[in-house]
């Protein structure tokens, strides 16, 4: 049987995801060394079996989040956090400094242009609670290896992963760690 | 109201010449009139000066010692350093909050009294201390803090509380404090007797080429901690062509620990004036700053009257001694609580009227200093040392000390030890010596040059003090034996959190991320792999970091995971499922849920 690689977008944009794809015809090599399990590329809703590589795009920024970056964690050998909003909460994590009740009150209820005269906040069982603050990867469950950027260069990736599917440790070349 | 502030503004802009670069001066004296430099007179000064107004606005929120809001007529600052915690801070603080009916931060609302924390302000030695406008209240108990506020309340004058005053010159009328010196031991350098005027005769009879000549030959280096060989400095600023050079006395001693330069500015002010215009004349200046820590303001008067004396006298001014075309004078500048302007860079922008941001080096001081001129910035000891090596030769200097490092040291010891203060040691002096000397007790660990050096256990204690081994500006804490080494280490880099300018990301983000990691580990929720992780951070602001502050930041943590690794290794260990123990869902949700007004379906 094939190693297993799952993937998952959290508090992300889909950028890291794009990145993932942007191996180009890699790809195809990679389709022969790998069966994906849940991942958006196949819309699996839950991991199957148990992965070699699970990789984390985006923080933590509600409970749904938690529960899936519990059920990687659970399910495969190595976690890696991919892109600057797994690693640091990124973008979404702008949102630490101001108090929740605030940003809630500014995105629904107070702000020039919104539209809601009965005063509702989204409020549905069916939504998960958001948390107080957007939380890294690491700072929920134990994460194994960073590729940092935004979104980290398809060749990382590659290198990453490649390398932890030959056993070997993934080093990253400083080409692809320097953005200036 | 608004008429008096116009006037008084601009009488203060007025008697600083409306200058620019003594925005320092002007923003300290409105601070002090007003209690506060306000929107309205940041205004009015920028307008005098002829600037922009966020360039008033940057320094005023820079400077621990300025503030926009109005603070009380008494602003009480007790040193939260890590002595004072172990001298008892935490119920002195209890009590003075009690008894003031405020927390720390605020203002009564008579706005009559202020509370608020300081870091170290040099009286380590006579811990717990606290600052009261710009008197200095010593060995402090939970009791004496409470008269002092029922004092205070009464007359509102610090100045009444020096009752007993220290020895020395602490009792000199411009002094007027309660300051102790503690010298412990003398050495033949700084605290053998010294008449002025002798060293700088002896200079003036060689030409500055050879002046500068005698100190390389004493290889006296810098005591601030870098340990730059002196007399190659001042070789440097000479030689680069300029119109005008510099001489500036660092004496901003803000490391954690030091009180050596509080001192020597007591007892050795002449000492030192007289070193400056020794690198003055050897160097081609006719300025020269002494940069003094506002927490040392409690000196000025005395400074400035030592420096009149001098004038008097013909020690300072025009034709110096009788030698014709050889001006030198020196003014006082007054720092504003700020531990990076104790970096050269940064004090020269404060020098300048300027936010205390460090410089890009190259260029060097001694190329391009203040104002763009080549500059000497040399510590207060090393001035001092330079007066006893005009005097005695640079033979009989450099035949003192390890074979490495020359001459003595000015050494703060504090911490836990019977007898704490300032002793003078040749360079090449055990630590263990030092332990015995100051009559440590029980102890454990040794920091050695504060915080941005090292912490050394057991192991170390043959080490010995020059600046291949264990160097240092001065500053050493004895913590004994039950003393809690990680909490030491988070305790500094919340220091310098604070203290930090916040140029660079990595000392501005990488500091409070390195604490975070700190803090999980003495919670006891650390994994092993954190240890590496916070090792890689460190090395990563440490060579990353534009001044020595960011560079050295780190070496708290460093320091502990070097020499105390298996302290770290018994707090940490690997979790159960991968999943991090501090990590919450439950409390994580309860903002939302008390938002939206129901429970979450899935903690
Ligand atoms: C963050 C920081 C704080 C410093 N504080 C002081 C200080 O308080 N006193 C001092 O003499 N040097 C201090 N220094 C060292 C100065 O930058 C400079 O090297 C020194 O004043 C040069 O004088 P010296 O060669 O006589 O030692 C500090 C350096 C850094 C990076
Ligand atoms: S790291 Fe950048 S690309 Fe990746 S999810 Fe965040 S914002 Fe998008
Ligand atoms: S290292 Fe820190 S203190 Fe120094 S310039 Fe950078 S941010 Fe400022
Ligand atoms: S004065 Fe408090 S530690 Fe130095």
């Amino acid at each position: 049987m094939k190693p297993r690689i799952a993937t998952c977008s959290l508090a992300g944009c889909f950028g890291c995801h794009m990145s993932i794809l942007d191996i180009d015809e890699r790809i195809l090599k990679l389709a022969e060394l790998v069966d994906f399990d849940r991942s958006p590329i196949n819309d699996f809703k839950h991991i199957t079996t148990r992965c070699a590589v699970g990789i984390i795009e985006g923080g933590c920024c509600n409970e749904e989040n938690v529960h899936v970056l519990h059920e990687f964690r659970e399910n495969c050998d190595n976690l890696v956090s991919l892109g600057d909003c797994a690693i640091s909460g990124g973008i979404p994590a702008l949102r630490n400094n101001i108090p929740l009740e605030e940003c809630l009150e500014t995105a629904y209820l107070n702000n020039p242009g919104i539209y809601n005269p009965s005063g509702i906040v989204p409020n549905d069982e069916e939504i998960p609670m958001i948390l107080k603050k957007v939380y890294p990867c690491h700072e929920v469950v134990k994460i194994d290896y960073y590729i940092p950027g935004c979104p980290p260069p398809a060749d990382a990736i590659w290198d990453v992963l490649t390398a932890l599917l030959e056993g070997r440790a993934p080093v990253i070349a400083y080409d692809s760690l320097k953005y200036d | 109201m608004k008429q008096a502030l116009e006037k008084i503004v601009a009488e203060i802009c007025d008697s600083f010449g409306n200058d620019r670069t003594r925005l320092m001066d002007i923003t300290t004296a409105v601070q002090r009139r007003f209690g506060c430099v306000s929107d309205s007179a940041i205004d009015l000064i920028a307008r005098a000066v002829k600037t922009h107004r966020v360039e008033i606005e940057s320094l005023v929120t820079f400077y621990s010692f300025f503030s926009k809001e109005e603070q009380g007529k008494v602003v009480i600052r007790l040193c939260d350093d890590i002595v004072d915690w172990m001298k008892g801070y935490q119920q002195i603080a209890d009590a003075l909050v009690k008894e003031l009916g405020i927390s720390i931060g605020e203002t009564t609302s008579d706005g009559e009294i202020t509370l608020t924390r300081t870091p170290c302000i040099g009286m380590s030695d006579q811990a717990p201390a606290a600052l009261v406008n710009d008197v200095a209240v010593t060995y402090l108990t939970p009791e004496r803090a409470v008269k002092m506020v029922r004092e205070l309340r009464k007359h509102l004058d610090p100045h009444q509380l020096v009752t007993v005053l220290g020895e020395g010159n602490n009792s000199n009328p411009l002094v007027h404090s309660m300051v102790r010196n503690n010298i412990r031991q003398k050495g033949a350098v700084l605290f053998a007797d010294f008449e002025s005027g002798t060293a700088l005769k002896r200079t003036l009879n060689m030409t500055p080429e050879s002046v500068i000549g005698e100190i390389k030959a004493s290889k006296l280096r810098g005591r601030g901690g870098a340990g730059f060989p002196t007399g190659l400095k001042w070789e440097f600023a000479s030689k680069t062509k300029a119109d005008r050079r510099f001489i500036i006395c660092n004496a901003d001693e803000g490391e954690p620990g030091t009180f050596k330069d509080r001192v020597l500015l007591t007892e050795r002010a002449e000492m030192l004036f007289e070193g400056m215009t020794i690198a003055g004349y050897a160097v081609g200046a006719e300025l020269g700053i002494l940069y003094l820590r506002g927490e040392y303001s409690y000196l000025f008067s005395y400074l400035n009257h030592v420096l009149e004396t001098r004038k008097n006298s013909g020690l300072l001014g025009n034709s110096i001694m009788g030698k014709q075309g050889f001006n030198f004078d020196i003014r006082i500048q007054l720092g504003a609580g700020a531990y990076v302007c104790g970096e050269e860079t940064a004090l020269i922008s404060s020098c300048e009227g300027k936010r205390g941001d460090p410089k890009n080096r190259p260029p060097f001081p001694p190329q391009e200093g203040y104002m763009g001129c080549p500059t000497v910035v040399n510590n207060v000891e090393s001035f001092c040392c330079a007066s006893r090596i005009m005097i005695e030769g640079a033979k009989w200097f450099s035949a003192m000390g390890s074979p490495r490092t020359a001459g003595t040291k000015a050494l703060s010891i504090s911490g836990d030890c019977r007898r704490p203060g300032v002793y003078e040691v040749p360079f090449g002096t055990k630590a263990s010596d030092l332990l015995e000397l100051c009559e440590a007790e029980n102890p454990g660990a040794m920091l050695i040059g504060g915080p941005c050096r090292q912490m050394i256990g057991p192991n170390r204690f043959g080490g010995i003090i020059c600046y291949d081994d264990l160097a240092t500006g001065g500053s050493i804490i004895v913590f004994n034996k039950a003393r809690n080494k990680l909490e030491i280490a988070e305790h500094y880099l919340d220091f310098f959190i604070e203290e930090s300018c916040g140029y660079c990301t990595p000392c501005r983000v990488g500091l409070v991320l390195l604490k975070k990691y700190v803090r999980k580990v003495v919670s006891g929720a650390g994994e092993p792999q954190d240890l590496d992780k916070m090792l890689k951070l460190s090395n990563m602001i440490v060579s990353t970091s534009r001044c020595g502050l960011g560079q050295a930041a780190p070496n708290p943590v460093l320091g502990a995971l070097n020499n105390f690794r298996e302290l770290y290794e018994s707090m940490v260990s690997e979790r159960k499922h991968g999943l991090q123990p501090d990590f919450d869902l439950t409390s994580a949700v309860v903002d939302s849920e008390l938002f939206v007004g129901r429970r979450s379906l899935y903690v």
